[in-house]
This record gives C-alpha cells, structure tokens and sequence, in this order.
C-alpha cells in the first residue's frame, strides 16, 4: 500500500474479476513485447514525508535568496512585496486542483476571478479586452507578433534592442519557425532610435514592438513612433511594466494596438524564473485574434449573472491548425495571485508602490553616480532601474557586493557589448534607505 | 453561500485600503519632479479599494463555487487529475526556492539546479529518452518546442524542405495547431475501425515532403498503438521524426517508454503524470526529451554538472534558441520532483491502476452506454454517450446531471472522432468506492433517461449557477466589467 | 432545406447571386443550420480581390468557426456591415442576407457552378 494508492488486495482481485482478468499484467497484453520495459526503472525506492522533506530542504538550503541577499537585481522580474493574503488564498485547493473551467456551473470562482483580472489588466493598460492570461512575458511578446501578422498579413516584426533580451530571444525563435522576419533597431542613448526605426518601417511591417519602462529602466516617447508605425498601417506593440502603469500613461493612451508584459511583479515570487504569468491586451477590433483562454459575461437560465469561457472558436481545439496559437492552458494561478495582488494595494496602494520605487531608485541613483567610480550613463526619466558605469571591474564588483549580502546589478555587458563595465541596478519599494546606504557604501569601497 | 454574486468592483468605496506599506524613508521629491508630467497618467487605474477582510472573504466566497480534485472525483479524459499531494505544496513554497531571482549568480543557486538536473535525469530514465530540457511552460509549448526540434534537424540534414506533420483525426486540437506555429503544414490521418493508426494510410502517406508523425501512445481513446513498431519503421525510414505526445503517459510509467518504443521526441506534462495541481488552467510544465542525435538542438540554456558544480549553458550553436523566459517552471518542478521521489518504483503501480481502474469502470458500464471500440483500454476510456434514444438525451444532458450527483463530468465531445463522447479517465488514486459510486450515478443517469428525461434536460440544479446562454456570450462579449 | 432555383451554388455550401453585373455572395441554408447558431462575421475589406477558392471570410457560431471561399475571381465593392451588430440574420434568412457584393472577373467561372436544382441532389 501507499498513500497515494487507496487499493487493498481485495479491491484489486474483485476488478480483475469484473474485468474477467487474471492479473493486473494481462491488461497491458496489448504493449508489444520488444517495447516493453523488462525491468525495474532505475530510480530509488520512494521516500517517506519525513525523508522527502529532509532532502528537498537540503537542495533549497544550498540556495541564497532574496531573504538573504539585498536585491538589487531586476531586469525584467522583480523583488517586490508580496501581501501575506495572497500564498493563503492562492493555496486554496478548491482554485488550485481545478482544471480550465470547462463546466461553468462547477467553475464560477475560476471564471469570476479570471474575469476580474481581465477587468484589472484592462485598468492598467486602458485597453478595451485582456484575455485570461500567457505563460510569460516573453511568449505574450511573440503571441502578439503573431497576432499582428494575422491581422495585418504582413511578414516582419520590427522590435527595438531596448526590449528585454531574453524576450527578443524568445521572439527569434518564434518567428524564425513560423516563418516571419525580425528586424531589430539599434538604440540611442539609451532609448529607441527613431531614425533607424523610420527607415526600417515599410508595408511589410507587421507590427513594432517598444518596451516602455525599457531594459535600460528608461521612458521612452512614444508620439512619433506611434504616428510614424500607424502612418504605414502597422501595428504597435508595446511591453510594459505593470507596476509602472500606476503612474504612468497608459499604452492606450499612446496609441497602442497590443499591450503586453510580464505580470510576475504582481504578487508572485520569484521563484527562480516561473512559473509567472505573460499579460496580452487590445483593441476591441483586435479581440477575436487573441490566443488563448477568455472570458465573459452572461446569464444562466434563471437570468442570474455568470461567467463562461468565450471567443472558443479562435482556440485550438475547435480550430485546430487554423487557431490563433496553439496554447492550451493559461497561467491560471498566477493570474489568481496577480488579481488578489492588485486587489490588495488596490488604486492607492499600487500609485504608493510605483511611487516610492521611483523615489527610492532616485535616491540611490543620486548616492551611486556621486562616487568617484561610477556615473550615470543615461540622462533620461527613468522610473526603478537605472545603469551606472564604473571604472572598477563590473564583475568584480558584484562579486564583492555578494560577498557583503548585496544582490548587485544586472551586467550589461553580458548582452550588450557597447556596455561594458555598465550595471543595471533596480530598486523597488523593499529597500530601505539603510540598505541602500549600505550599498553606496560598499560601491565606495571596491576597488 | 452560493447566492454570493458580487464582482470585487463592487465591493469597492473610495479611501478603503487593503495594502499596508512602511514610509517613504528617502527624499520626498514629486514624482513629476524626476519624469516628466507628459509621461504620467492623468487619471488612476480604477483598481478596486476594498479592506482587507474583503478581499480574504470575496475570493474565499468564490472558491467555494469551485469544484477541484480536493472536492470530488474529477474524471476529466486526458487531463488526469489525480491527487495533488499536500507535502509537494510545502516543499515548493520554501524560501529557499521561492526568493531566488532568476538572474542571481549560478554560485547562489546550487540547491536548485540540483533539483533540476536530478528531475531531469529521472525523466530521462521514465521516458528511455536520451536528454531532457525542462524549458518549456506546457505541454502545448513542448509541442512548439519539439515541432522546432525536428525543423532543425531536418535543416541541418538539407532536409528544410520537408514541410509536412501529419497528425491523426484523434490527436489533441493542439497538435495541428503547435504544427502551424512552428511552421509546418498539418496533414491528417484517419484512424482505422480500431480507432488506431491504419499503417497502409500511413504508408501511402509519407512522402519527401514529409516532416514526421505526431502521436500520442495510448492514444486520445485509451487504446494503445499496437503496431507501434511498425509505425517506427514507416516513419524513419521515409526520413521523418516521431513525435510523442506524452499527455497519455500516466499509462506507460514503468511499463513502456518512448524512447524503446522508438520515438524521437516526447513532450510529458508535469501537471498530469507527475501530480502537480493544475491550478485552475495553470501553470503547468512540459518538458521535452530526446534522442541523442538532437539533443544539440534543445532549448538552451541547458543545465550542465561539472565536477558536482551545477551552471547554465548558453552556448551551443544549433539550439532552436530560447522558448520561454529563463529556465522553465521551475515551482513547478518542485512537486514533480518531489512526486517521483515519493513514488519512486511505485510509479509503475500509479500505471497498473489507473489502467485497472479505467478497464473497470468500462466493463460496468458498457451495457449502459454504447461503447464503441471495445478493447482493452489503458488509463482511460470513451463512451458514445446513449445513442439514439426516445427523448434526445445529449451527452451534454448526462454531463449536467452528473453535476447534480456531486460529479465533475469526464471530457464531453472529444476525441471528435467519436459521437458524443464521453472521455473517462478515473486516474489510480481513485478507490473503488469512488468509482462504483460514479458509475452507479451513471447508470441511474441512462434510467432517467427513459424515465425523468426533464430532470437531465435542467440539469443542473443545485450548482451556483444553472446552464449558460453560451451564444450571448459570444455574440455580444462583454469581457470585461464596465 | 430552402434552396433559390435561381442562384448558383459552391460544394462548400456558398451561394452567388446574379444582379446586372454585379454578384452577392452568402452561405446557404444547409449551411448556417449545420453552423448553429452564428455569433460573428468576419467582413473583408472594400475592393480587395480574392481569387476563386481562396478565404474571404470566416463565420464563428459557439463550437465551431468556418472559413467560407470565393465561388469565383472577384473585387470586393460591398459589404453587408448589418452582419457585424446582428450575426444571427444568417440564422434567419441566409438567402436574403449576403455577405459580400462583388465585382466578377470572369463571367465563364459561373458554369463551374452548380444550379439549385444540381445542389439540392448535392445536399441530398
């Protein structure tokens, strides 16, 4: 017996003799000889709880996290706090051991609470509909590329070298496979660079993708790019921070098409790199291109409202090879843990959140390029992450900040090779002025 | 309880607060000090502003109109939703995994790439695959991926040319639609009257143009592919790849893999197979295995041990690149991990029984329901509903009233291939008693059929909400509130 | 089943109507019941061309989703913008309601299509 199996030997012989079988192995007589496995699989005998545990809490104690380390590491996912209500309403199980709300009358918690973060995502963004979520920012960023080939049917996705790098990676090999070109624009001072943007953009654009916050932290100005993309019936694409959207002007406000990010900021942990959520949002004409799940309002038989899966008929088990992507589950969870999140700050708490990251980057950046080693390398708005360049090693110093407890700086040296010697600090609402005083300190001291 | 039906924003009165932050502890400086007022938003997002008792309640209040594994028997076909062991939880959620940022130093991050490299090595023992990469976020995404694979392989051969998967009519909709993201042109193959593959279609149908073969072993009817061998055959020796589909592999642990059953790639979906919760629609996990001769095109970054030191690897030259962010679910991988650990050579039996107790529940209700193929079925089985009969009961009317029985209904409408299906999969940590308690329910069900055929057409009765007006919804989508 | 004597007919169930030199093009009867009930209509775009065979328009009901062809070589120079608010008029009347109005290329093509009479054997 094992607790995972409820099956006593009685139980066992009185199926077999129902199914007028002798043993268990006759009902895999069918499996040819020549493939079957004729010996054990090689892997130990199962462990009790107590063993279990004992081991798997001796891989997480080989780790140094963030309740260890001082983060100052960001670049695309982010230490920010995490309200305790969330883990203990993500936890119930009646959520997490559903499955995609198939049967709307035994899922309304799933279908109201996805409909709730399609409401929120929409909030944010000002778009017109969010559907029910993507696996992570980097695949909303190519599902969207891939939307806006649908719709416009044109072949090549312009997206600047200031998105994230892993998310033009991700979009490279999407678009590689399917078929359709990338062309990527160089950046000025840190930020799109508008000419070389006007000179790719032709009527084989499908769509530009701009990330705003970019990977350098900065805003970047939308107006002409948007005018320049729409003038030749192209669509904009734009990557954004949720948190930033607080504060910020909304995508919608700029003009843009399809809005997408990564969601993990909202109150999912860092979990080394998922599982998060990807958010994809857009106009309404765009609304029956979107990939995956969506839901909606309606009514039941007594006329009482009810929330249903919707727009089926794009999704690939009804469209099959023609559907608009071939995703299947979305990111369910984490948009419970998102939606609960951005429920909890709620319309001030999240302004205050975006608020003090601004402050509280400022005042480092401010300490930071006051050193003698290190300046600022941009001299644009920025709103939690900024990039110093230092004369010290860059890999040496965040080595010896490690060695302080301090998570340092994304390199950028590792992905760009104009900036060497450049790290990418982020500061969010978490770091206190004491740690960030601490940091400047330590920056100081590395030589 | 049921009664409740008020969105969030509902709740919502100007000032409450929910969120508790410490002060600004820096300089004070205005916002549009530092960026520019052209570049903020003029009026707030209408996010809700509640207390926080409101919040635990409200979304408290809507997991109980859910209905999870940890409910009821959950029977849905193809998904297997078996037992989500509660320790698996604890253990995902230690600090020593959840705090680690993806981009720290690999010196930092020792314990969890252990884990993985060692998750990795148990699935390339259960698969008989040569390499694994847990990369990708689903199994929908191990199909991109492994669609992806077999493009670079076939490219790196001068092959590029070869634009065709062919797929059966019984796959998952996703398998046709993973083929046409990475590129490919779908093909399908008709199944024969055993519901498996015909190797004479199949013959007649590869050709140079021919990519490979997508298929799922057992198949989307619970019936295993018997001439595997000779599909193996058929498939390489007109230069194609066999792709499996490793949503049906809670049949197969300890007893068949696919890689001794020939094939070239396999996607498993963690989520299924190996236990984890399926959250609801996700997140799940879909790692893909190998044979050696493409295991240089897998997703990078690929984990690597040298001399006990775990380290990420982004250089090799012919990966397909990068499929999603990072490494892959990683919370994800926790419980699998976890899973197997505690099944250990138990998977096996997880296997036996879920096929014990999906030829049992076939057995006994064969004789109500029509039964299409009757073979010896694997993990799960399907049913063609009641079939013509006297009131026009639907396999939808069975599905509702199954409700009313404290049911989840199994899989309805698919495989397309059959009429009015109802996909069953019990999964083995079902007792008897919970199955003989369905399948009773089933049984009374096709009774009612005959003779209180309004009490199915109604079901069902006593849920939060009663049947949906499904066209209003989508004729006019009202996807979002206000 | 209604079947138009009058119009001609495609095996994927499109109909085309003759008007001066001008032709409607719809989805048939036998069509929109097989369908269900219709939710959207996707619309092309004015004066765009579609060669015979090839998609111009895709009509969703709840479960499925249809792609519906050209019957002929023709310029898009109406659309019927009705469908957009009210899909289900298909569902009503799918002879009366088209869904595009175009421009022939080749008048010839029309003999490649089946009459009333030749559909509804067809349908049989």
């Amino acid at each position: 017996m094992h607790p995972y199996s409820p099956h006593t030997e009685q139980d066992i012989q009185e199926m077999l003799r129902t199914i007028e079988v002798q043993s268990v192995g006759d009902l895999f007589d069918d499996i040819p000889k020549q493939v079957r496995l004729n010996r054990d699989l090689n892997i130990d005998n199962g462990l009790s709880e107590l063993e279990l545990k004992k081991k798997v809490k001796q891989l997480a104690a080989m780790n140094l996290g963030t309740e260890d380390l001082t983060c100052f590491l960001g670049a695309g996912v982010y230490d920010h706090y995490i309200p305790s209500v969330i883990k203990h309403l993500a936890s119930r199980s009646e959520f997490s051991t559903a499955y995609t709300p198939y049967q709307p009358e035994l899922s309304q918690g799933t279908l109201q609470v996805i409909y709730e973060y399609q409401t929120m995502i929409c909030q944010l963004t000002g778009m017109d509909v969010s559907n029910a979520s993507l696996y992570d920012g980097a695949t909303a960023c190519a599902e969207a590329a891939f939307m806006a080939h649908a719709s416009t049917r044109r072949k090549t996705i312009i997206v600047s070298k200031t998105v994230h790098p892993m998310t033009r990676k991700v979009l490279k090999t999407y678009l590689t496979y399917k078929g359709l070109n990338m062309i990527e624009i160089d950046e000025y001072q840190g930020t799109t660079d508008l000419s070389h943007l006007k000179q790719a953009v032709n009527k084989d654009t499908a769509a530009v993708i701009i990330q705003s916050p970019n990977f350098f932290g900065l805003i970047e100005d939308m107006s002409d790019i948007e005018s320049w993309v729409h003038g030749h019936k192209g669509l904009l694409i734009m990557s954004v921070d949720p948190i930033s959207l607080a504060l910020l002007k909304s995508p919608s406000e700029y003009g843009a098409d399809i809005v997408v990010g990564e969601g993990q900021s909202l109150g999912n942990t860092l979990s080394y790199g998922g599982p998060y959520l990807g958010f994809i949002s857009c106009t309404k004409k765009l609304m029956r291109k979107l990939p995956g799940r969506v839901v909606g309002e309606t009514s039941d038989i007594e006329n009482k409202r009810a929330f249903v899966l919707t727009l089926q008929a794009r999704e690939q088990h009804i469209r099959r090879e023609k559907a608009t992507s071939n995703i299947t589950s979305n990111q369910a969870l984490n948009a419970l843990m998102a939606a609960v999140y951005l429920t909890t700050m709620g319309r001030q708490g999240l302004k205050k959140v975006a608020q003090l990251c601004v402050q509280k980057s400022h005042y480092a950046a401010k300490h930071i390029q006051a050193l003698p080693d290190y300046q600022m390398v941009f001299d644009k708005p920025f709103f939690k992450e900024f990039v110093v360049k230092t004369t010290v090693d860059s890999r040496t110093v965040n080595d010896k900040l490690l060695n302080k407890g301090i998570l340092g700086g994304y390199d950028l040296g590792d992905t760009y090779d104009r900036y060497e010697q450049c790290l990418l600090f982020c500061v969010t609402e978490k770091r206190t002025r004491s740690e960030i005083d601490h940091l400047v300190r330590e920056l100081e001291g590395i030589k | 309880m049921n009664d409740y039906n008020q969105l969030i924003f509902e709740l919502s009165k100007p000032t409450r607060m929910s969120y508790s932050l410490p002060e600004n502890d820096v300089d004070d400086s205005a916002i549009d000090e530092v960026i520019a007022e052209k570049y903020l938003r003029k009026e707030d997002a209408l996010l809700p502003e509640v207390s926080e008792l409101d919040v635990v309640r409200h979304y408290t209040l809507l997991s109980n109109k859910n209905y999870g594994v940890d409910t009821g028997f959950y029977p849905l076909g193809s998904c297997t939703m078996k037992y989500n062991p509660k320790v698996n939880e604890d253990l995902a959620s230690l600090d020593g995994f959840t705090t680690l940022h993806p981009l720290q130093p690999t010196s930092t991050v020792q314990g969890a790439l252990k884990l993985m490299y060692e998750l990795q090595n148990l699935l390339e023992e259960i698969t008989g695959m040569y390499k694994v990469s847990l990369q990708p976020s689903a199994g929908s995404q191990g199909e991109l991926a492994g669609l992806m694979l077999i493009k670079a392989w076939q490219q790196a051969r001068g092959e590029g040319h070869r634009n065709k998967i062919i797929i059966p009519d019984s796959a998952h909709g996703t398998n046709p639609a993973s083929a046409s993201m990475a590129g490919y042109k779908s093909v399908e193959i008709k199944s024969n009257d055993n519901g498996t593959i015909d190797c004479e279609a199949l013959k007649a149908m590869m050709d140079e143009n021919t990519a490979g073969l997508m298929l799922t072993n057992p198949n989307t009817l619970g019936l295993f592919e018997k001439d595997i061998i000779e599909i193996e055959r058929l498939v390489h020796d007109a230069g194609g790849l066999l792709y499996c589909d490793g949503a049906n592999m809670n049949a197969n642990l300890g007893i068949t893999r696919p890689g001794d059953m020939g094939f070239d790639i396999v996607h498993l979906n963690l989520h299924k197979t190996f236990s984890t919760p399926h959250g609801g629609g996700g997140p799940g996990s879909g790692p893909i295995g190998v044979t050696k001769a493409l295991e240089k095109f897998l997703p990078v970054p690929r984990i690597v041990e040298i001399e006990g030191h775990y380290d990420l690897n982004y250089d090799e030259e012919n990966s397909i690149g990068m499929v999603k962010s990072f490494y892959g679910n990683f919370g994800v991988m926790i419980k699998a991990y976890a899973y197997i650990l505690t099944m250990g050579k138990n998977l096996k039996k997880a296997s036996q029984y879920a096929v014990l107790n999906a030829n049992y529940m076939k057995e006994k209700l064969k004789n109500h329901y029509i039964l299409p193929i009757d073979n010896c079925c694997k993990h799960e089985f399907v049913l063609a509903g009641l079939g013509e009969n006297e009131h026009h009961i639907t396999t939808l009317d069975v599905a509702k009233r199954l409700i009313d029985y404290g049911y989840h209904p199994p899989t309805i409408y698919f495989p397309l291939i059959i009429d009015s299906a109802l996909m069953i999969e019990p999964t083995e940590t079902e007792s008897k008693e919970t199955l003989d308690g369905f399948i009773e329910a089933l049984i009374k069900i096709s009774e009612e059929a005959k003779t209180n055929p309004v009490q199915l057409k109604t079901a069902p009765h006593h849920t939060p909400v009663r049947r949906l007006d499904e066209v209003k919804a989508a004729r006019e989508p009202k996807l979002r509130w206000k | 089943m209604k079947v138009m004597a009058d119009y001609y007919y495609t095996k994927n169930h499109e109909w085309l109507r003759m008007e001066g030199e001008k032709a409607y093009i719809g989805i048939t009867d036998y069509a929109q019941k097989s369908m269900g009930d219709i939710v959207y209509v996707e619309i092309p775009e004015l004066e765009e061309f579609f060669d015979k065979g090839s998609c111009f328009s895709v009509i969703e009901s709840v479960k499925t989703a249809s792609d519906i062809y050209m019957p002929v070589d023709g310029v898009v120079t109406q659309i019927n913008n009705t469908l957009e608010e009210e899909p289900e008029s298909l569902n009503e009347d799918a002879y009366a309601n088209w869904i595009i109005g175009i421009q022939l290329k080749d008048k010839e093509q029309l003999k490649e299509l089946m009459t009333g009479e030749e559909y509804e054997t067809f349908c049989k």
